[in-house]
């Protein structure tokens, strides 16, 4: 049998024991693991750049890095293409985004591009973006004009969603577009395009709609007749009317006003002339009977 | 009762409640040749899971778990009590370190069991009238007053006063008389006494290691817990502790602790014999013992040949060989001697009236080939070697006998019995202390 050494048997310190059952909380644990290093860290920072001199000179040196990336030829923007856009809405788009090419495409912002283009009347939605080889591109939806609309002394293009497109000096320039007028007007535009499709029939004597007290519409034709339509039931009205005339011939006579503003009781003004002459003719009639 | 160890163990309950709803509570059983810790860990749901390949289920008694176990060779500890307070606090930090080590969790409360203080039993009765027909919690706390407690000598203390049984008009046997309506009650207590100064070196050493004492028991009640199965617990069996340092008795009957003693020897005097009679180390000898000692020798003993080393070898190869039968020689009467003592010690108690008479030994020294036989003949009843019921996360190598304490421990942090000091007691007991109280607080605040 081998001799047996005693074994020496080690016990902790009283030192020792404390410390690992303060090491064994968890909140002390927590401490020295976590909040600590953090708060290390946190201190080191906040004493660096404590520092006026430090911090200017880390600004300085961001700044330049930033610049020296910024200016490298694989950033540049050299050019603008445009898709589709008029040669005078390309200018227009020049002139409201202040671009000045060359530009660095980081600090080319894309989105405020979009914004300030589509702030252009004509411009109904945009999109810009940075293609490779140095291009911009930019794409852009125009506004259709589809009415004239006589604003005072001013006449506007206005697109089917009554918003206005552009301006023009006189009514010939687009001599094409109907013309509407009154308070308010731009703002039915759709329904002014509908009863200009009812009138279809007499399309060639149609001057323009007049909104009337931003609530109905007359409709003006030439000869100075006016067909003067309710607030609601504008459009059925209009087809009472122009059934009328299909079958009566009725925008042809003497009339200057077709009243339809109430539905149950259509009201026809005639001229003076024809009224005089009706007078005569009812007279004579009944003067033969006499 | 000194009134403060009394304060002390409500204390403790408190304390133990406590740990036991945070989560973590340890247990230290301080033996003489071991200190043993075992850091239990309490979940609100832990279910009973197959373990291993033989897919037995785990029995859960209470809800925890073994966690974290530290054991370490005891120092300073004799006969089951501190004789080098220094040596005991380092083995105790020892292991306490090493059990929280592996559980990852720091402890602050410990039920602490010990072997020594020359524990002695008694018991009492006392009897009352029930006041409102329906016997309350307040009647079993005036029931347990009531009891004349004998003399117990200047410088002891009750370390446990538990109600073994109820007797209510005439019914006896009642483990709960709540709510049984009643003129008559009448209790049965079982008080044990020990050392004061045992005690309040155990306390005081505890608390230099930073631990609060959440429970105090002596250790064969703990071992009789873990080692003795529900119906031997139920009809009546007495527990044998046989430490390295003492013998511990422990008898119960329904479920309950009717006596306990203890007989101061134990293994290491097995050893002292053993490293007297072959001239050896008490390493060599406590080595010897582990490996071939026994109690029973047949023929093939005589062949077996023990190598011994010689002390006094002049050279490297001079051998002595005994024969096993001659170790066992020396052992046996010194086991038969501790047996005799512990006979004496049941014929004593009255264990020859109990329905059943089971005997099991448990504990290190328990571990002798062949003690069970000798027990046998010598208690004249049936005896059979117990190990600790199974907790869960328990590891192999503290499921021996030796750790019967420790686990019986943790079966009672789970399960703890009603105490005397868990009743209220009658305000003529107390009043005047609580008056007194009251007044040093208002005094002190104000």
């Amino acid at each position: 049998m081998r001799a047996v050494v005693p074994y020496n048997d080690p016990s902790p310190s009283r030192l020792r024991y404390r410390f690992e059952r303060l090491w064994l909380k968890p909140s002390v644990r927590q401490l020295i693991r976590l909040w600590l290093p953090l708060g290390a860290v946190g201190l080191a920072l906040f004493t660096t750049f404590n520092n006026e001199a430090i911090r200017e000179a880390v600004q300085l040196k961001s700044t330049q890095i930033y610049e020296a990336v910024a200016a490298r030829p694989e950033f540049q923007v050299t050019q603008v293409a445009f898709a589709d856009v008029s040669e005078a809405l390309q200018q227009q788009i020049l002139t409201v985004t202040g671009l000045e090419l060359p530009i660095s495409s980081l600090k080319l912002d894309v989105v405020a591009l979009k914004r300030a283009i589509e702030t252009l009347d004509a411009v109904k939605s945009a999109q810009v973006r940075v293609l490779g080889g140095g291009t911009l591109e930019v794409l852009t939806v125009e506004r259709d004009p589809v009415v004239v609309w006589r604003d005072g002394d001013v006449l506007r293009l206005i697109d089917g969603e009554g918003h206005r497109v552009a301006d023009i000096a006189r009514r010939s320039a687009r001599g094409d577009l109907p013309l509407i007028v009154g308070l308010g007007a731009e703002l039915e535009v759709a329904e002014a395009m509908r009863l200009l499709r009812v009138a279809s029939p007499v399309t060639d004597r149609i001057r323009g709609l007049v909104r009337v007290g931003e609530r109905r519409w007359d409709l003006v034709l030439d000869r100075g007749q006016t067909i003067m339509l309710p607030e609601y039931g504008a459009i059925r009205a209009l087809r009472r009317v122009m059934a009328l005339h299909q079958a009566e011939d009725l925008l042809n006579r003497d009339i200057i006003i077709v009243d339809m503003r109430n539905g149950e009781r259509p009201v026809l003004r005639l001229t003076d002339e024809a009224i005089s002459e009706l007078r005569r003719l009812r007279t004579e009639v009944r003067g033969e009977d006499a | 009762m000194t009134p403060s160890l009394f304060e002390m163990q409500r204390e403790m309950r408190a304390r133990r409640e406590a740990a036991v709803r945070r989560g973590v509570v340890a247990i230290l059983d301080i033996g003489t040749s071991k200190i043993a810790c075992l850091v239990l860990q309490f979940a609100p749901n832990v279910n009973a899971e197959p373990r291993g390949s033989d897919a037995v289920t785990v029995p859960t008694m209470g809800a925890f778990r073994v966690v974290g176990v530290g054991t370490t060779r005891s120092r300073g500890v004799r006969f089951g009590e501190i004789a080098v307070m220094d040596e005991t606090e380092r083995a105790i930090r020892t292991s306490v370190q090493r059990a929280q080590k592996m559980a990852g969790l720091r402890v602050d409360d410990v039920i602490v069991s010990f072997s020594g203080g020359r524990p002695r039993s008694y018991g009492l009765s006392g009897e009352i009238n029930v006041e409102n027909g329906e016997v309350t919690e307040r009647d079993i706390g005036y029931a347990m007053a009531a009891c004349d407690v004998p003399p117990y000598g200047e410088n002891r203390q009750p370390i446990s006063a538990m109600p073994v049984s109820f007797t209510l008009d005439h019914q006896p046997g009642l483990s709960d008389p709540r709510g049984q309506i009643g003129n008559k009650l009448a209790v049965d207590m079982h008080m044990l006494t020990v050392n004061d100064r045992v005690v309040q070196n155990l306390l005081h050493c505890v608390r230099r290691c930073d631990l609060e004492l959440a429970g105090l028991s002596i250790s064969s009640f703990a071992s009789g817990l873990s080692s003795l199965v529900e119906n031997e617990q139920e009809l009546g069996a007495a527990c044998i502790d046989m430490g390295a340092g003492t013998t511990g008795i422990s008898v119960f009957i329904k479920k309950q602790l009717i006596y306990a003693d203890a007989v101061r020897l134990g293994g290491d005097h097995i050893t002292n014999d053993i490293r007297q009679g072959l001239q050896v180390d008490s390493t060599v000898a406590e080595r010897i013992k582990t490996l071939h000692g026994g109690v029973v020798a047949t023929g093939v003993d005589d062949r077996e040949m023990i190598e011994v080393p010689n002390p006094m070898a002049q050279w490297e190869d001079e051998r002595r060989h005994i024969s096993r039968s001659e170790l066992i020689g020396v052992m046996r009467p010194r086991v038969e001697e501790i047996l005799e003592e512990v006979r004496e010690r049941l014929d004593a108690s009255g264990f020859e009236y109990l329905p059943s008479q089971q005997i099991v030994l448990t504990g290190g020294s328990s571990q002798i080939q062949g003690i069970d036989e000798l027990a046998t003949r010598i208690l004249g009843r049936r005896c059979r070697i117990g190990k600790p019921i199974r907790v869960m996360g328990l590891p192999q190598a503290a499921t021996g006998p030796g750790f019967a304490a420790a686990v019986g421990l943790a079966l009672y942090a789970s399960h703890p019995q009603d105490e005397c000091w868990d009743f209220e007691m009658p305000a003529d007991r107390i009043g005047t202390r609580n008056v007194r109280r009251a007044m040093r607080w208002f005094r002190n605040n104000w």
